[in-house]
Parts: C-alpha cells; sequence; structure tokens
C-alpha cells in the first residue's frame, strides 16, 4: 500500500508537468461542453443536466486512452524495467495508475460542474451522491481497461489503433454524445453489451434527477464487476519488459473482462427496463412527458 | 575461500531457436569485482539479467546471497542493486525527485542527499531527467543502485557508449564500490575496463565461459608473446608470416595483420625484409604488450569487438 501511494504521488507529479495531459483532460472535455450546450441546450435548460452528464462520462472514459498510452511509453522506454528491479510488484503499479487517473479527474469534473452552473445557469446538479458512485467506480473501471489495452498491444501504434477504435465505440454507441434515444432498436439493444453504456445512462439520469435507485445499484455494480476483473486480468498479463510478447492466454483473460458486460447485456435486453427508461428520459427532457415517478425516485 | 556469494551452475538459456547460454558457470566471493567481458551476443546480459531476477534460466541453478533470484521476490530484490543495460527514466522526473523515488520503496536507505554528492549530481538535483547528458544519466543510475545499499552489484556494461572522460569517471566510481568492499559483478566488452577493474574476469563467448581467472593469470597465458599489429599496402600470400622467425601465431583482421611473436625484433627485422623482398610497404607496425584481446584471439580466432 505505501509503495502504490508512493507511485500515486509521483504519476500526480508527472502529469502536471505534462501539457498533452492538461489538454487531454481539461481544456478538451470543456470544448466538448461548449459544444454541446450550443448544439442541445439553446434555450432549452432542462438538457444542460443531460449534457453535463454526458461530459462527465466523456471525462470518466477518457481514463483509459491516457493511462495505457502512458503505461506503453514508459513500457517501450524501457522505464518499467527499471521499476522491476525495485522490490514492487505489478500490483502497486497498476493500482497507482489507477489512483493517480482518478484523483487528476477529480478537479476536472469540478471546474465541468461549476461552468455548467455559472455558464449555463444549471440550477439542479441532480443527485450528487448518485453522480460520485458512478464517476468513482467508472473511472476505475475505464482506467482498468485502460490496463488491459496497455498488456495486450506491444507497441504504441497499435495502442493508438485500439483506442480510437474503443473511443469511438464508446462515444458514439454509449449515448455520450448522441442520445440514445435516437438509435434504432437495435443498435439500442447492441449498446447495452458495452461498459460506456451502463456509464452513460447513469449519470445522465443521476445528472437529471431521473435516476431511481435500483438503477443507479445496477450501473454501479456493473461498474465494480468491471472494474474487478479488468484489473486481476490486466494484473496477470501484465508485461515489463518491452521485448516480451503478448502471451497467447492473454486473448483468453480479455475475453473474460468482456463477460460482466455479457451477462448485464443480457440481463437488460430479456428483463431489463433501461431502454425504455431512456426512452422515457428522453421524452421529458423533450417536454413530451413527465417525469416518472418525480416523488418516488428521489 | 569462503561460501561463493554468486554462484552460477550450468546456466542455459534460449531465445526462440537461440541458445543464448550454453551452461555458464562461475562463482564470484563477497567484496570482489567480478567482470564478464565478451563480444556482443556472448551471453553477458542474459546473464547478469538472470542473476538480478529479471529472466527466467531454462537450466541450470543461480543464487545471490544464497537466494534463489526467480523465486526470492522481494528480500531478494532488497539485497541487490543493479544498473540495466538498456533503461529509463521519465523525462519530465527531476534529478533528487528520481533517487528519493526509488530509495522509497527499500526498508535500509542509503542518504540520498549523500549520494549525489558522491556521484556529483547535486547540481543537477532539480534538473529534469531529460536535460542531463549521457554521463550524468549513467551516474544517475550509479547512484540509484545503491540507494538499498545492497549487498551485490550488477553493471551492465556500465560505460558502453560513453566518451573517454565520462568513462574514467565511472570507473573511479566503481573502483570505490571495490574499496568499500562491494560485491560488483559487471559485463564489458572493454578490455582496459576489465583490466582495471575486475579482480577476476570470466571470458565469455557464444553463450559459454571459455577463461577464467584474475586478469594476470589470464594473461600469463599468453606471457612471453608480443601482439604486434601490421598494414601493409598489398596483401600477403596465405601463411607468409607464420614462417617468420619467432611468430607463434598470425591472423588477419580487416587488412590488419596480428602477430604474436615470442621474439619481437627478430620478427620486425624479418617482416622488413620480407616486404623489401616483394616490393611491398609498411603503413604502420605497433606493438603491445600481452593483454585480455590476446587470450581471447588465441582462443577464439576472433577480436572482442569485432
Amino acid at each position: 500500500m505505501r509503495n502504490t501511494w508512493i507511485l500515486t504521488k509521483i504519476r500526480l507529479r508527472l502529469a502536471m508537468r505534462n501539457k498533452m495531459f492538461l489538454f487531454f483532460s481539461l481544456v478538451m472535455p470543456l470544448g466538448f461542453l461548449f459544444f454541446f450546450a450550443a448544439l442541445f441546450g439553446r434555450g432549452r435548460t432542462g438538457w444542460i443536466g443531460y449534457i453535463l452528464g454526458a461530459i462527465l462520462t466523456m471525462t470518466v472514459m477518457g481514463s483509459f486512452w491516457g493511462l495505457s498510452v502512458q503505461l506503453v511509453m514508459f513500457r517501450e522506454q524501457g522505464i518499467l524495467r527499471r521499476f522491476r528491479l525495485a522490490p514492487l510488484g505489478a500490483g502497486p503499479m497498476l493500482t497507482s495508475s489507477v489512483l493517480a487517473n482518478y484523483i487528476m479527474m477529480i478537479p476536472t469534473v469540478v471546474i465541468e460542474m461549476l461552468v455548467c452552473r455559472w455558464t449555463f445557469h444549471l440550477k439542479d446538479f441532480g443527485n450528487l451522491w448518485q453522480i460520485f458512485l458512478l464517476i468513482t467506480f467508472g473511472s476505475f473501471a475505464f482506467s482498468s481497461l485502460g490496463l488491459i489495452v496497455a498488456s495486450v498491444t506491444n507497441t504504441m501504434q497499435e495502442t493508438q489503433v485500439i483506442n480510437q477504435v474503443l473511443w469511438t465505440g464508446f462515444l458514439f454507441l454509449s449515448g455520450a454524445t448522441v442520445p440514445l434515444g435516437v438509435f434504432p432498436t437495435w443498435l439500442q439493444r447492441c449498446a447495452l453489451f458495452i461498459p460506456a453504456t451502463y456509464l452513460a445512462t447513469g449519470l445522465e439520469f443521476a445528472a437529471t434527477n431521473l435516476a431511481g435507485r435500483r438503477e443507479i445499484i445496477i450501473d454501479v455494480i456493473a461498474l465494480i464487476l468491471g472494474l474487478g476483473v479488468a484489473f486481476e486480468v490486466s494484473r496477470r498479463i501484465f508485461r515489463w519488459e518491452p521485448e516480451a510478447k503478448v502471451p497467447g492466454r492473454a486473448k483468453l483473460w480479455v475475453v473474460a473482462a468482456l463477460v460482466p458486460f455479457l451477462i448485464f447485456g443480457t440481463y437488460e435486453n430479456i428483463k431489463g427496463d433501461r431502454l425504455a427508461r431512456v426512452h422515457q428520459d428522453f421524452d421529458v427532457l423533450n417536454g413530451r412527458a413527465a417525469a416518472p415517478g418525480s416523488s418516488a425516485s428521489h | 575461500m569462503g561460501e561463493p556469494i554468486i554462484l552460477v551452475e550450468n546456466l542455459q538459456k534460449h531465445y526462440g531457436t537461440v541458445q543464448a547460454l550454453r551452461g555458464v558457470s562461475f562463482e564470484v566471493q563477497q567484496g570482489e569485482v567480478f567482470g564478464l567481458l565478451g563480444p556482443n551476443g556472448a551471453g553477458k546480459t542474459t546473464t547478469i539479467e538472470i542473476l538480478e531476477g529479471m529472466r527466467t534460466p531454462d537450466g541450470g541453478r543461480a543464487r545471490v546471497c544464497g537466494l534463489d533470484p526467480e523465486r526470492s521476490g522481494e528480500k531478494f530484490k532488497e539485497t541487490i542493486g543493479a544498473v540495466l543495460q538498456s533503461t529509463s527514466l521519465p523525462d519530465k522526473i527531476r534529478v533528487k525527485e528520481a533517487i528519493d523515488l526509488f530509495a522509497n520503496f527499500y526498508p535500509d536507505r542509503a542518504d540520498t542527499d549523500n549520494l549525489l554528492k558522491r556521484f556529483q549530481l547535486d547540481e543537477k538535483r532539480g534538473a529534469f531527467y531529460s536535460q542531463l547528458s549521457g554521463g550524468q544519466k549513467q551516474r544517475l543510475a550509479l547512484a540509484m543502485a545503491l540507494v538499498n545499499n545492497p549487498k551485490v552489484v550488477f553493471l551492465d556494461e556500465p560505460t558502453a557508449g560513453l566518451d573517454p572522460q565520462v568513462r574514467r569517471e565511472i570507473y573511479d566510481i566503481i573502483e570505490q564500490m571495490k574499496r568499500e568492499k562491494k560485491t560488483v559483478l559487471l559485463t564489458t566488452h572493454y578490455i582496459e575496463e576489465a583490466e582495471r577493474l575486475c579482480d577476476r574476469v570470466a571470458i565469455v563467448d557464444l553463450g559459454k565461459v571459455i577463461a577464467l581467472g584474475t586478469p594476470r593469470e589470464l594473461k600469463q597465458r599468453s606471457a612471453g608473446t608480443t601482439r604486434i599489429e601490421v598494414r601493409l599496402a598489398h596483401p600477403l600470400q596465405d601463411g607468409m608470416l607464420t614462417k617468420m622467425e619467432g611468430v607463434a601465431d598470425c591472423r588477419e583482421f580487416n587488412g590488419t595483420y596480428v602477430l604474436h611473436s615470442t621474439h619481437p625484433p627478430h620478427t620486425i627485422v624479418a617482416l622488413v625484409k620480407q616486404l623489401e623482398a616483394q616490393n611491398n610497404e609498411l603503413q604502420s607496425l605497433e606493438m603491445f604488450s600481452p593483454s585480455l584481446e590476446d587470450v581471447f584471439i588465441e582462443l577464439t580466432g576472433r577480436r572482442l569487438r569485432e
């Protein structure tokens, strides 16, 4: 635990000296916030809460990108080799990556919320406790996903390609950018198998005060399970050496990391009412329906 | 001799179809500076990285301070310090931060301020790693290898790629370790490094130890012969130099003829006469007293840095 904290502190310092990190973690999400507010929020204050949920989702999801790139760069440059000589296991190295990512994300989240209040006159942040839970476990889950990407790719080029594919999928299929409610039904059903969907819908419900306790619990459980499996998988297949290749069994472990979301996707498709809720909330935001159970759910 | 602090028995290692180690064996005593001398690809780095616990051998046995490097985990890592052949640190880490960071991982920590002074890095304590010269980076790597007061220090080609002045600075540092009775295992392909620093040397080639002893013992193999290196305007016929007076051995390396002679004056006179008779010209002639390079040539027929 001590070594994890030592590594976390140095990672925080290094990140603060990295201009690219500051751009991608702060400037870019704020840019998206202003863009979405201009696109969807004009004259419809109810939408700002929804947009805040989407922006928070993007901020949290961004964890996997920076983390995987940094680890692969450290491995390629032989930096991880030097750490391997010290009495450290893969656990502290990976945990510190996740923790540092989480701590660095918090100021961005706060700034985004304050911008929504001061610039876009958002009166109500929704359910802050639910937002906190989703952001915390979402960040850990997506960071762990970044650890897997770092473990299964050999070069920075491969990492960037995989990140690009994942990021695009998460961004456009989860409801974080294009509201899930506007997709055809078959695509909405597919989206239920994507980890990002649980984060995006959860945060959007929480930020618009439309979430029920049960929905948030499912979201948090899905993210915790995803996080647990992804972290353990990445710990098992972690490589310190630049020339060490991905072992064949790693591919099976990656499949294992997807299992929680296959289970939740199947459950939501058969028994869940997440899609119905997404439609309902979409209608509420567009003024086509009243808030569901507004007295009961919060 | 007491119980060896490093024990290597019949170490084997394959990389795919390439056999990197073919049964390497040696022992290092406490307080000894032991060198693995050999050309690139001889198996030096593989051997030292197995001893550091960075690689798994396919066969044989390695022990450091009685511990198995592969299985002894953190306890083992706390007993060793190492400078890897290829390693780096994040560009934006400061010198003092780096040395403190690594020191903090160990229960027994050296005074990092003292280490920075000793390695002449005190003025650079606030500099980013990316701002250091090659020599300063290497001095930092050496300082970091000592942050845990290790019993055994592994140095993998500690002066490779450094200019002669920096190399001499590193030699001074290693000599200081020697005075402090640290056990040091270093790999090198520099003859002068092995001769100057090492109490004993194992000459390694093609994954095997081909000679082992003190530099003096090893050089005695070539005792009584002097190395003469000549370059000529025109190539000579095969075997001509071998027949000359005093010549014990003759080999050609990239246009340079390397003769080992028991009677150098006689050999040189005979050589000059021979060249005159053939209308050939002597472009250069150098004489060397026996070195570990001669031992390597004798044993392998190749030069160390071919």
